[in-house]
């Protein structure tokens, strides 16, 4: 047994090492999300695409459907385009942009240049729509149901991996369901 | 490199100043008297270097109907922590969004809305994670009580290491009779040997 004390300060500074060793690939920036299984929150707001017209909750796709803030000026935005543009011409879902906290010049700019994914954006200038949906940044993803709920929420760019591993898994989830 | 990942429409940065502490600060200034005016102007020089800074920081002056909705709102600001510049609290951030949730607190502040009321607004949008002080719950007992575990754990070694350090043998004061005769003997030839 006294031997077995000696060890003590090995196995706390292996549980120490374990645990430090998890928070390595943590991402401190990715925030866990309390809008999962929310609804959408109410809005009434212009589109970059649609002039004076406004849009509001009721006008969203009554099927499943991918939400995607973005902005002129965010880089990951552009980066993430061709993988949105890919999913747009398959047809996968629908996609509606929320145009966060830009200028409405700039952003027609950007989608006349790289291309729009979108079926339409709705324009959040003052950031409000953001701050409802918990957004912090650009690009945040959502996956909303045919129902309006918020099901799933990816935060920064969609690459690849994540569209395939995090993304595709979840708009299959939720798709199934609709078709139920 | 962090905003190749994630854009802030503002990045993050040193936060705007209330532009009221700017000018408390400046106040000092018409107290230097006459006599010591040199080394005052290289003061008021240097101070006049920061109040560029801060007017500058000034972004959002909000007007409050009371100083009471003021102190609300400084405290407020102070207590949520910013989503975007993750280590600074709303009023220290200059991100995009510190900007936008500190005008909702504003908001909701002229609106008559209660502190309750404005953090739970925070709560359903942004989770837990926005209160710098982070409430007592299951999950972060740990967290408020672990230092307390640890001070505790703490004095028990090191009374265990005392206790331990002290003399083990314990000296037993009373001699029997035999003993005593032989502890005179040997002082005796103690002495005789001097």
């Amino acid at each position: 047994m006294p031997r077995l004390k000696l060890f003590i300060p090995v196995f706390i500074f292996l549980a120490l090492a374990l645990l430090l060793w998890r928070g390595l690939y943590l991402d401190p920036r990715t925030l866990p999300s309390v809008l999962i299984d929310k609804p959408l929150p109410d809005f009434e707001l212009p589109t970059v695409e649609g002039g004076e017209q406004l849009v509001s909750k009721a006008d969203l796709p009554d099927e499943p459907f991918l939400l995607n803030v973005w902005g002129s000026y965010c880089l990951p935005c552009l980066q993430e385009n061709p993988i949105l543009m890919a999913a747009k011409e398959e047809g996968v879902v629908p996609i509606v942009g929320i145009n966060y906290k830009d200028k409405l010049n700039l952003a027609q700019m950007w989608l006349e240049d790289n291309g729009s994914p979108f079926d339409y954006s709705i324009v959040d200038e003052d950031g409000r729509l953001g701050i409802n949906l918990g957004v912090y940044g650009a690009p945040e993803t959502f996956v909303v149901d045919a129902n309006g709920v918020i099901r799933y929420k990816h935060i920064g760019v969609i690459d690849y991996q994540s569209w395939q591993e995090d993304i595709m898994p979840a708009i299959a989830a939720v798709k199934a369901e609709a078709a139920q | 490199m962090i905003s190749l990942l994630r854009a802030p429409s503002i990045p993050c940065g040193s936060g705007p100043r209330p532009r009221s502490e700017a000018l408390r600060f400046l106040s000092i200034a018409p107290l230097f008297n006459r006599g010591q005016a040199r080394s005052h102007r290289v003061i008021l020089a240097l101070l006049l270097m920061f109040a560029s800074l801060t007017a500058y920081a000034a972004v959002d002056a909000f007007e409050f109907e009371t100083d009471e909705q003021q102190e609300r709102f400084r405290t407020l600001s102070n207590e949520f922590r910013c989503p975007m510049c993750q280590n600074t609290n709303l009023t220290g951030s200059g991100g995009g969004v510190a900007e936008d949730l500190r005008r909702e607190i504003y908001f909701m502040i002229v609106d008559g809305k209660t502190d309750e009321e404005i953090e739970q607004f925070m709560l359903e949008r942004y989770g837990d994670f926005i209160f710098y002080r982070p409430r007592l719950m299951t999950e972060t007992i740990l967290l408020w009580f672990g230092p307390l575990g640890f001070l505790l754990l703490g004095g028990w070694i090191i009374a265990g290491i005392i206790r331990r350090a002290r003399p083990q043998v314990q000296v037993n004061a009373a001699l029997s009779d035999a003993e005593q005769e032989r502890l005179r003997k040997l002082l005796e030839k103690v002495e005789k040997q001097d």
